[in-house]
This record gives C-alpha cells, structure tokens and sequence, in this order.
C-alpha cells in the first residue's frame, strides 16, 4: 500500500514538470505577446513582466527561474491587471469555487448513490424507468442549457431564489449553481452506481451469500454495497476535473466570483499571464485530486492494500 | 425405508430468453436419503447444476422452477425467500465450483465464516470465530489463526477451496450440494478435496451431492449416482453397477468416452453429434440423435424413467444387455 | 446504460440457450439483431436521419436564410403565418435558417474531429499495440500523462494564443478525443496481433507497417465505430460549451452552442432564442446517446 502510494505520487511529478514546461514554451511562441514586441502594453505591465520573466537573461536561466518561482507559488503577473499578480487575483476566487464546487460533488455522490441504488432494486420497472429519464436530462442538457432556464423558472418567475450573484454568502444564493454544477455528475453517478450494483449483484461471491441464508440485507450492505462502490469513487478523479470546467460556466452565468470567472474574462481579453497561470494551477489542482482519489481507491481495494 | 431427506416430484426448471422458453431441467423425479452420497453426472447443459441451483431459490432472474422439491418434507418451490434463508446455509449447503470467484475479494474469510453461524444460530462474533477456527482446522488449513483475517485474493485456489468447504459445514447440514468442486482445481488437490467431503460429511452423517462431468470423482466418492442428459434424468444406479453395468446407452457411451489405463486407446469412442438444442428437444428420446440403439420409438416417443433392477432405474426402449429384467 | 437497454440478467440465460442451440450466429448477425430490438435506438436513429436531413436541406425549402435580416420582422415570436417557424432575433434574422445553419455547423465539426480523433487514436493505438514492448509502454504511459490534464483548458489556451478559427478548433477538439480511442485501439491491436493470419503474414515477411495497414486495422473496424459513435456527442457538447463561452466558432458561422448564447441574453423577453437551439442540441445529444448506448448493447452486452 505504501509503496503504491509513493509510487503513485512519484509519477505525478514527471507530468507535473511536462504541463509546466509546455505552458512555459507556448508563452514563448505566442503570437503577439510581450515576448515578440508586436502588441503595445502599458508600461506598468511591462515593466512587470521583465522584472517576472527576466528577458535579459539566457533561455535556459529563465526557464528555471520560472519553474522556480511555480514551485513557490508564483505564477507571474497579469497581462492586463498591473496591480494584482496571477496568484493574487487567483486566491480571491479560490474560496467561492471551493465552496460551490465541494458542495456539488458532496451533493452529487450522495444522489447518484441513491439513485442508482433505487434503479437497480426496481431495475427494470417503473421508478427505474423514472429515474433513468430523469437521468438522461441531467447527462444531456449541457450546464449552459439548465442554467439559464433554471434562473427563468426559480429566479425571475417565481422569484424563490436569486438569479445570480454570490450576495451575502448565504446558502439561498448556492442553490442554483451548485444544482446546475451537480446534475451531470449525479446522473454519471447513478448510472456507475445502477450498473455497478447489477454487475455485483450477479457475481459468483454474491451467489455464495444468498445460498449462506444470511438474508437480502447482509447481503446487499456487507456484500455488495462496497464492491459496488469502487467504480464511483474511480469516476471522482475524473469528475474532478470536469467540476473545475463546469465552473467555468456555472460561475459566468451566475455570476460568482470564482476562479473560472476569472479565467474567462482573462480569456476573452487576451490575458496570456492570467490564462496560462490558471491553467497551470488548474492542471495541478486536477493532478492532486487525482492522486488522493487514486490512493483512496487503492486503500480501498483489498488486492492492492495487502501487497 | 427412510423418508427421504431431499425429494423431487415432477420439478422442472425454466428460463425466458427472447428465443423462447429454455427447460433446462423437465419433469424430474428424484430422491435423495439422508447420509447417502449421490453422484449426479452430465455435461454442460444437462441441468444437473440448475436442478439444486433451481430448488435452493439461486436461478438467475429469469428463472422459473415448478413441480415440488420437498426438503424434510416441505416443498421449497415457490417458497417465501425468508423461508428459504432458514434452510439455505444451514441445513442445506453448497459449495460452488469455482473457488476464486465464490468468496466476496472485499471482506476477510473470517467475516465470511463467521456471518453463517452468526445469522442462523445467533452465536456471538467471539463464539462463531472460535466454531470457524476449529472447522479451518478440519478441513486441512495449516495455521488457522495466522490465515483468519486474510482477504481470499491472499490464499491459493486449493485453500479457497477449503475455506469454502468450511463454511459449508460449520452449521451441520444434513445435506451438502457440491457443484464441480473439483473441476478447478490442481489434480494433485482434487483427491484431497475429495477426501475431505467424504471423511466430514460422513462424520457429521450428511447426505453429499456431488454434480460433476468426471467420472473419476464419480468412482472415488459415490453410492448412487444419476445420470442426467438434455435436463432430463436417464438413468439412476448404485455406482457399481453404473460402471459395470450401464443400462443406458448415454452411460455407456460416457463411460467409453474416459481414457482409462487398463484399457487400449483404441477401445476410446468419441460420442458422435453435439449436445441437444434445449429449445428444440426432439420429440422423442432427447439422446436419439446420436444414440447407436436408436429405434423408430425412440424417435416419436419419450421413454419414461422406470425401475429396471434392483434399486436402478433407466429411461429407454433399447437399455443396454437386454436380458434385464423390467421389475413390475 | 439506461433503463431503457435490454436487459442484462438474461444474459445468463442467453448464454446458456446460445451454447446449447448450437447454432453459430455470426457475430454482427447478432449484434444487428440486438441493435434492431432496441426501440429507444431505433426511434434516435429516425429522429437523427430527420434532423440531419433538414440541417442539409435547410436552405433549399426555407424561405430565409440565416443571415438576412427581415425588415418586417425584428424580434418576433413564433408563428406560423409569417413563415418564421422559430421566430426571428434582435436582427430579425430567422431563427429556423440560423439553427439549422448551427446544426450543421455543430454537425460538420463533430465529424471532422472525429475524423481527426479516429485517425490519430487508430495510428497511435495500433503502432503502439502492434510494437509492444517498452516503446508501448513509453506511448501508453504518454497517454495515461496527457488523461490527467484538463484538456479544454488547454484547448481555450491554445484558442486564447493563436486565435479562433474553425480549424483550429476541429483540430483541438479532436485531439481530445484521441487519447481513448488510442487506448482501445491499442487493446484490440494486442489481441489481434496474437491471430494466426498476423503470424502468417508475419512469416512471410511483410514489413511490421505493412501487417498494421493491412491485417490490424481493417480488423479494429468493429470497436472504432462504437466508440466513435460514442463520443459524437461529447464533441457536439464541447463544441457548443466552447462556443457558448466565445471561444469556439465565429461570425458569421453560428453553431448551436453560440446561438444558445446568444439566447441567454435575452431569454426574459425572447425566449424562443434559446428555447430552439436548445431543443435541437437536446434533441441530437438524447439521440446520438440512444444510438451510442444501443450499440454497445448490441455488440457487449454484458457491457464494460
């Protein structure tokens, strides 16, 4: 298990230096950044950037220095806000996609479980029929799709919740992003999960349990409940992933001021430091989300845990 | 005559599959008394698996039995699946064939020996480990205590095997199912596994099942054997006179089939033609296809299962050694 | 999987009814048998074919085309006398030219990127499965590196860099798919390669490329389509969130991604905007996903 563990996190840093290294290079190549004089900054900007990316000095020296700075935290300066460095506008934005996104991932498991769990009791019958439409709508309808209609019906017609904004902080302005976030993973989920509970449900090891007589409850919550469960929480490494750019949808339409906000402005102004810092912490965020999944799984799978 | 322990009255077993109905076991009439050792042999398809599957409510979903399969005298078809989990695991008992699948990878054996005598006797976790310890003892793992907490991926087949087994006596069932126990395992294994369904169920005073494809295993263990071909039963005999005497010509073929040393290769025969079509049984004899005694009877008519000596019984027009006689 | 595909229990049974008959199906016999039975896929397919008949045919029998503006016409709703089926934009452009304009948009990109994805998956997987070894693992292990990252990130990146046009985006977005077409491919390839006619050809002395184009590939048919038709609609779906965010295709092409963007603005007072495209992208991703699920079905059912 150990070893797994440290084998594991070893190899997180061989693609760790690979996403850092190209970012750093396509900054290089990009076509009318600072790098190749043709686009005007205001000076404040540039001053910036020579004093980050030290352009006098030798490529290799700047690289290291780049990844140095990475490595401390560092992701350079804005292109286009000269008062507040990548990192520093990142870590305003950090606690609001934080809190809308773990709420949604919490919320997903806990439906798609439940789901799933339902559908497969009653596979094949009517509520699993129910569930599995309303399944399909929240795995087709693309989050920029359930957004707006969401904020039609709940927010301007019936006036039960805000349309937008983070206001005050209070839950009643979370609803709908997190619904909105969450829905194509608890469809995901429930699908894992009803699959899952079917496969297990007619293994060999299942049908030694029932031909024990120790009843259909022992044998779906001691038997099968855990079995089933591992390909979900293999699905939330990936999931982790996808949340990060649900976000970006989820925080522009309604409006909070989470990272992904940041990132698609940056984007839509041609802020190269903005959007390659992002996308670096992005990247490392999802590679350590990863990683703690994946040794979760393994702490989980008894064949990997004894070795 | 002792009443019988386990009883088949006109049991059948069937499946709904969308090419139509699959009667994987039709019209089986069967007895099985307490402490005997019953081999029932046929290859795959015969039913000889969906048989004990079918009466102790394990068919897959699309499974139907019907007809009686009386256990002490009570029919456990269309019983209630509560009813059936006070039988199932404690006083009828399975053993599955294949050892690396049959135990859940999730959960150490002790859990899952110590679960059946929990449930069905409501011992206390520390007394039900302490029956489990002593019944790993017997059935030849070394160290039990050490072994206990281990997860099934960490024992070797032939252990699996064992533990299985164990879990399969700790309650002291009056009958024990074995499936194929052996088919998965080293040779070398086998005739120890053997021995240990022999030793402990004649111990506990267990009527054994064992359904297998070998008659290797058939020789080591049975008294009776049955003899099932296309779900049907053809044939039914103490085991001497099964190998020295078959009366049906699907036996005899079988028993052709086995290479054996203390006879020339050249005496082996193949049986000719392929095993039955389940959803389109001929009309008559299920073997006549490829059946050497085959007559226009056996074509148009199925031959019912009927005593043909002493303590035998056989399902055709043409048994083998027609001087036997037809015991009234 | 939904509730709607046929059942998997009965698997069993099948198996068991399958061994016994004795009668070898051919396997796509089979799979089409089962794909045919599969009402939900049946039913996506005629919806498809419709769909994408009236994004071809669009502008032949439509009065308006999607980027004139009708004077008589600005914002107006649905209605059936005035000709605008859909309604009309701020711009008084009919909205039923501009979603099927979209459509075919949306449709166009999705088959060249699958084009593209199905290409380098192919070329990747069965290079890779067929040379085996350590230069495999080193490919594989570049394929399990690029999973981690978060690609549409690095698609708006690349889109942020070197601009926004359509081929770029084709290509991106192909290159997103790439990389598990690669991996299925690579498995095929590997048992493939075990076949007697790839030892023979191998015995006679054909050039390791040569047995790929010619033995591998032609053979890896069967799972390449299934998985490409399974991942159609996460690229129809990648290229309307990149469009919805700006990022994707541009004027004066729309897709239906951007035209539901453009529908949000408005969606208080002209619903219709958004309430069409919506409905046509819903409607090709409900049954490009009947038709995926159905395929899978038909061909394993026991499924992954």
């Amino acid at each position: 298990m150990i070893s797994y563990a440290l084998k594991r996190l070893l190899s997180t840093i061989p693609v760790l230096w690979i996403a850092v290294t190209v970012c750093f290079f396509v900054l290089r190549l990009a076509p009318g950044g600072p790098f190749d004089g043709e686009r005007p900054l205001p000076p404040a900007i540039l001053k910036n950037l020579a004093a980050h990316y030290n352009l006098d000095k030798p490529l290799t020296e700047q690289y290291l220095i780049y990844v140095g700075n990475v490595l401390q935290g560092d992701l350079g300066p804005s292109f286009i806000n000269e008062d507040f460095s990548v990192t520093e506008q990142l870590m305003i934005g950090v606690p609001y996609t934080f809190t809308v996104a773990s709420l949604a991932i919490i919320l997903a498991v806990i439906v798609g479980v439940a789901a799933g769990c339902l559908g497969a009791i009653y596979q094949n019958k009517m509520p699993d029929y129910a569930i599995g439409f309303v399944i399909l709508t929240g795995l087709v309808l693309p989050n920029f799709l359930i957004a707006p209609i969401l904020q039609l019906v709940f927010g301007v017609k019936l006036g039960w919740l805000p349309v937008a904004g983070w206001g005050d902080g209070s839950p009643r302005n979370l609803v709908l992003p997190v619904i909105v976030l969450m829905l194509p993973h608890a469809a995901r989920i429930s699908r894992l999960m009803r699959g899952s509970i079917i496969e297990v449900m007619n293994a060999n090891y299942i049908r030694t349990a029932r031909a024990k007589g120790i009843g259909p409850r022992l044998t779906v919550m001691r038997h099968a409940i855990k079995p089933a469960l591992m390909p979900v929480v293999s699905y939330l490494g990936p999931a982790a992933g996808y949340l990060l750019t649900g976000s970006l949808v989820v925080e522009s339409v309604f409006g909070l001021p989470g990272i992904g906000k940041y990132f698609i402005t940056a984007a839509l102004n041609r802020d190269y430091g903005m959007v390659l810092g992002t996308v670096i912490f992005y990247m490392v965020l999802i590679i350590i989300l990863n990683l703690v999944v994946d040794i979760t799984y393994a702490f989980l799978d008894p064949k990997v845990r004894t070795r | 005559m002792t009443a019988p322990l386990l009883e088949f009255k006109d049991y059948s077993v069937h499946f709904a599959t969308p090419e139509g109905d699959v009667p994987a076991v039709g019209r089986l009439n069967l007895s099985i008394k307490p402490g005997e050792r019953l081999a029932i042999v046929g290859e795959s398809g015969s039913g000889k698996s969906q048989t004990f599957l079918g009466a102790l409510g394990l068919l897959a979903r699309n499974g139907k039995t019907s007809g009686e399969a009386n256990f002490e005298g009570r029919n456990m078809v269309g019983m209630r699946a509560a009813d059936l989990d006070t039988i199932r695991g404690s006083a009828v008992t399975m053993v599955f064939q294949d050892p690396m699948t049959a135990l859940n990878p999730v959960l150490r054996i002790s859990r899952q020996l110590t679960e059946i005598v929990e449930v069905h006797t409501g011992a206390t976790n520390a007394e039900a480990s302490r029956q489990a310890l002593g019944m790993l003892a017997k059935v030849g793992i070394p160290d039990p205590e050490k072994r206990f907490n281990v997860y099934p991926h960490e024992l070797s087949g032939g252990m699996r095997q064992r533990v299985v087994i164990a879990m399969a006596l700790l309650n002291r069932p009056k009958l024990l199912i074995a499936d194929e126990p052996t088919t998965a395992l080293d040779v070398t294994v086998q005739a120890q596994i053997l021995d240990l369904f022999r030793n402990l169920t004649s111990e506990l005073g267990a009527a054994l099942v064992i359904i297998t494809h070998d008659m290797g295993v058939v020789a080591g263990i049975a008294d009776r054997v049955g003899v099932m071909y296309g779900g049907r039963l053809v044939e039914e005999a103490p085991v001497d006179d099964i190998f020295e005497n078959p009366q049906h010509p699907y036996t005899r073929a079988l028993l052709s089939s086995i290479p054996r040393p203390d006879r020339p290769v050249s005496e082996m025969q193949a049986i000719p033609g392929r095993p039955p079509n389940l959803l389109r049984l001929p009309q008559g004899c299920a073997f006549n296809p490829r059946c050497p005694a085959r007559t226009d009877l056996c074509v148009t008519a199925r031959p019912e299962l009927l005593p043909m000596g002493v303590g035998r019984r056989s399902a055709c027009f043409n048994p083998v050694g027609t001087n036997v006689e037809v015991a009234a | 999987m939904t509730a709607l595909t046929p059942r998997r229990d009965d698997f069993a049974a099948d198996l068991e009814a399958e061994a016994l008959t004795g009668k070898a199906r051919s396997l796509t016999g089979d799979a089409l048998a089962r794909f045919l039975r599969n009402k939900a896929a049946m039913v996506s397919v005629v919806v498809l074919v419709l769909l994408i008949l009236a994004a071809l045919l669009g502008p032949y029998v439509l009065p308006f085309d999607y980027e004139t503006p009708d004077w008589s016409a600005f914002r107006a709703p649905p209605s059936w006398e005035s000709g605008h089926y859909l309604g009309t934009d701020q711009n008084g452009r009919d909205l039923m030219a501009r979603v099927l304009h979209g459509t075919r948009v949306s449709l166009a990109v999705a088959l060249i990127a699958t084009l593209v994805s199905v290409f380098i998956g192919v070329l990747y997987g069965a290079v890779s499965g067929y040379i085996g070894g350590r230069i495999d693992s080193a490919m594989m292990r570049f394929v399990d590196i690029m999973y981690a990252l978060p690609y549409i990130l690095f698609v708006i990146l690349l889109m942020v860099i070197f601009g926004r046009n359509v081929y770029l985006l084709f290509a991106a977005i192909g290159a997103l798919e790439w990389l598990t077409m690669a991996r299925i491919v690579r498995g095929q390839t590997l048992s493939i390669k075990e076949r007697e006619f790839v030892e023979a050809a191998r015995a006679a002395g054909q050039t390791r490329f040569k047995i790929i184009r010619k033995h591998i590939i032609p053979n890896l048919a069967g799972p390449v389509v299934i998985y490409a038709a399974l991942t159609i609609p996460e690229i129809i779906a990648t290229e309307s969130f990149l469009s919805y965010l700006g990022f994707g295709v541009q004027e004066p092409l729309t897709s239906l991604g951007t035209l539901i963007a453009e529908g949000t603005e408005v969606l208080e007072i002209l619903p219709w905007l958004l309430l069409g495209p919506g409905f046509v992208l819903v409607t090709l991703l409900l049954s490009l996903l009947f038709i995926g699920d159905g395929l899978r079905d038909a061909f394993d059912p026991k499924d992954r």
